[in-house]
């Protein structure tokens, strides 16, 4: 036991010398989750308070075009801007620049001409199948002219999707009403009432949003809920850069090989590691969970909600912590030099973050990446965590999550193993 | 030759050779080394020094013969054998961010020794070896020489019986040597045994009793220093070196 204290004690002297090491292991990814957490939350803010501005020219001189950009406005959405009707695709695009617009809208001149001319068509169609006689109007067969939606390339495709989806809506709004008013004259000869109408085009029934939990509590996750567990997987991945490089640096000093002449087994200084770094890597999440508690609000951001189970909190932590140390010090026992271990490590963490759903969720992946998403460990710390922090669960759901993370544990535990036996160091 | 005494190490019929390589290191090596003698072992880079010291202090395994340190086989690897030999490498085998004492607490540790039995012996190794006045310092800001000391202190910590050195000179001022030497000799008075291996070669006559040299992995001489100048009729160390290992350029790759 006396072997073990002082072991622990030499590696936490070694670790707290390593001003660089600890400084990316807790300013580094202190800054990524409030950096990331904030430019999540801008982009929460941006949609659903902020409005986007969009730029429209509106060629079309009749009613339609300007129903259009109503429906545009009602979206929520937007804050609209109208340009001048006679605006080229250069101009628009200076404008945009100009007014710090992303996006823009052109309706064409003869939107209201075609809108018309569609809902006489539809009206018509409607009037034979009621068996009554139709207009005799030419049936018009063709779609409504186009909107263009000329955007900056900067804007995601998620996002540019749900522009998309937007206008659509105000579109539908635009041609549902002027059928209405076609087929309710061609019914009627009389126009519609505008109470009717209205109640006709807006009675829409409300979309209430429940998120789904465990424990029945009606919490809804927000950015901190979904950015601070993955952050801290990845913080805690991060020790691969201190304690990667302090294994390399004791094989490469030779300290090691003097340790391997002395009457102790080594196993003893493997876990005095273990100990140490694990002890790091749950700091690491207290530090980090502490300033998505009460960090994020005083910044403007939303705070972190602690899960129910703080004990499956914490065991959900060391186990993670765990199997990053284990990572860490398989990839110091095979790399050559300090900067292998860096340069590998690092890049092998983005990948593992990548694939493991840290950056894109994992079930917005394809098949065959899901699949490889079972390879990597911070899959399984994600899915732990966020079984705890936003399906409101307890250590025992998330256990389906901890058991392949403890079996890739111990399989990084027997590679380093039998490095350590291939290179003589045990 | 040795032929007398109790023996510290006892080398027979030694093959080895690295997985890595083709060639054989050892074929039927035989050295024995008496207890408490002050033994030198040289030769050109790549003759096999420093693997015989891998060898003796288990840190590589023999495919043949044994290697026996006071009656104890090296094979065996167990904790006797490595309470009883103090190693100093080449290198700065230790962690540079911590101080003299803060490395002697761990490496006692590792020795065996209990809590007050490393304070004891850092003191009193620190006060020996000048290292007194620096001793909460972090290693890294070390010269050569005091950073030789320490490599030198870790080594003795637990007053091994037999204390195997590389080079533990090399790159020091005339004073740490000094300082350095004296040590060894005064270990050795206390019964500690030997085994050194350098390129200072006058360093090496003014230490080492009995010598062998070797070449390519074998033992060519070994004698008591006085017995085989005069065999070689040479005046020094340093010729009888050159004159039974060559003057060629050895490029150990």
């Amino acid at each position: 036991m006396f072997k073990l204290w002082a072991t622990i004690k030499k590696d936490c002297r070694v670790l707290v010398r390593d001003g660089i090491g600890l400084s990316l292991m807790f300013i580094m990814p202190i800054v990524l989750v409030v950096v990331v957490t904030d430019i999540q939350n801008s982009t929460f803010q941006l949609i659903n308070k902020n409005k986007m501005a969009i730029l429209v020219c509106n060629r079309d001189t009749g009613e339609s075009g300007k129903q259009l950009i109503d429906a545009i406005n009602k979206i929520g959405l937007f804050k609209v801007y109208n340009l001048p009707n006679n605006q080229d695709v250069k101009t628009i695009a200076d404008s945009m620049k100009d007014k710090d617009a992303l996006l823009s809208v052109t309706i064409p001149g003869d939107f209201t001409q075609k809108v018309k001319a569609k809902a006489k068509s539809v009206s018509n169609k409607a009037m034979v199948s009621f068996g009554l006689q139709a207009d005799s109007v030419q049936r018009y067969t063709g779609d409504v002219s186009p909107l263009s939606l000329y955007y900056n390339p900067v804007i995601q495709e998620q996002l540019r999707l749900s522009v998309k989806g937007g206008l659509q809506s105000a579109l539908q709004i635009v041609e549902s009403r002027e059928t209405l008013r076609t087929l309710y004259f061609a019914i009627n000869e009389k126009p519609l009432p505008a109470k009717l109408e209205s109640e006709m085009l807006s009675n829409k029934a409300a979309i209430n949003e429940i998120p789904v939990s465990k424990n029945g509590t009606l919490r809804a996750p927000n950015a901190a809920q979904h950015n601070v567990p993955a952050w801290t997987i990845f913080a805690m991945f991060f020790v691969i850069m201190s304690l990667g490089g302090s294994v390399v640096r004791e094989k490469v000093s030779g300290s090691f090989v003097r340790l391997k002449t002395l009457p102790t087994n080594f196993a003893v200084g493997l876990l005095s590691k273990q100990i140490t770094y694990v002890t790091v890597t749950v700091i690491q999440a207290v530090v980090i969970f502490t300033l998505g508690i009460w960090g994020f609000p005083l910044m403007g951001l939303p705070g972190l909600n602690i899960p129910l189970d703080v004990f499956g909190l914490l065991v959900v932590t060391i186990i993670c912590g765990w199997c990053a140390v284990s990572y860490a010090i398989c990839v110091g026992v095979f790399a050559e030099s300090h900067q292998q271990s860096n340069g590998f490590g690092a890049i092998s963490i983005v990948i593992l973050a990548a694939i493991g759903g840290l950056m894109v969720p994992s079930f917005a992946m394809d098949t065959s990446l899901k699949t490889v998403a079972n390879f990597s460990p911070m899959h399984w710390c994600l899915q732990a965590y966020y079984g705890l922090f936003l399906e409101g669960g307890k250590l025992t759901d998330v256990m389906q999550y901890l058991i392949p993370l403890v079996l890739i544990t111990l399989v990084l535990q027997l590679i380093t193993f039998l490095g350590l036996k291939r290179k003589n160091l045990i | 030759m040795v032929a007398n005494g109790e023996l510290a190490v006892n080398i027979e019929n030694l093959g080895f050779h690295y997985p890595s390589n083709d060639g054989v290191v050892f074929s039927g090596l035989n050295l024995k080394v008496r207890k408490g003698e002050r033994f030198g072992l040289f030769g050109p880079n790549g003759a096999g020094k420093t693997t015989l010291l891998s060898l003796m202090t288990g840190l590589l395994s023999a495919d043949s013969g044994t290697i026996t340190l006071l009656g104890n086989d090296v094979r065996k690897k167990n904790n006797d054998v490595n309470k009883l030999i103090g190693f100093v490498p080449q290198d700065f085998s230790y962690y540079q961010e911590l101080s003299p004492v803060e490395n002697l607490e761990f490496f006692g540790a590792w020795s065996g020794l209990n809590k007050q039995q490393i304070k004891t012996r850092t003191d009193e190794l620190l006060h020996i070896l000048g290292l007194e006045n620096v001793r909460n310092k972090q290693v890294d800001k070390f010269s050569g020489g005091m950073k030789r000391r320490v490599n030198l202190a870790i080594g003795v910590i637990h007053n091994p019986a037999i204390l195997i050195l590389d080079e533990p000179t090399v790159g020091v001022d005339v004073q740490t040597r000094h300082a350095i030497i004296n040590y060894l000799m005064e270990l050795n008075k206390n019964g500690t045994t030997l085994i050194y291996t350098s390129h200072q070669l006058s360093e090496a006559e003014g230490l080492c009793e009995e010598v062998a040299l070797i070449d390519v992995g074998k033992i060519i001489t070994q004698d008591s220093l006085t017995n085989l100048l005069k065999e070689h009729q040479q005046d020094s160390l340093e010729d009888l070196f050159l004159s039974l290992t060559g003057k060629e350029y050895r490029n150990d790759v």
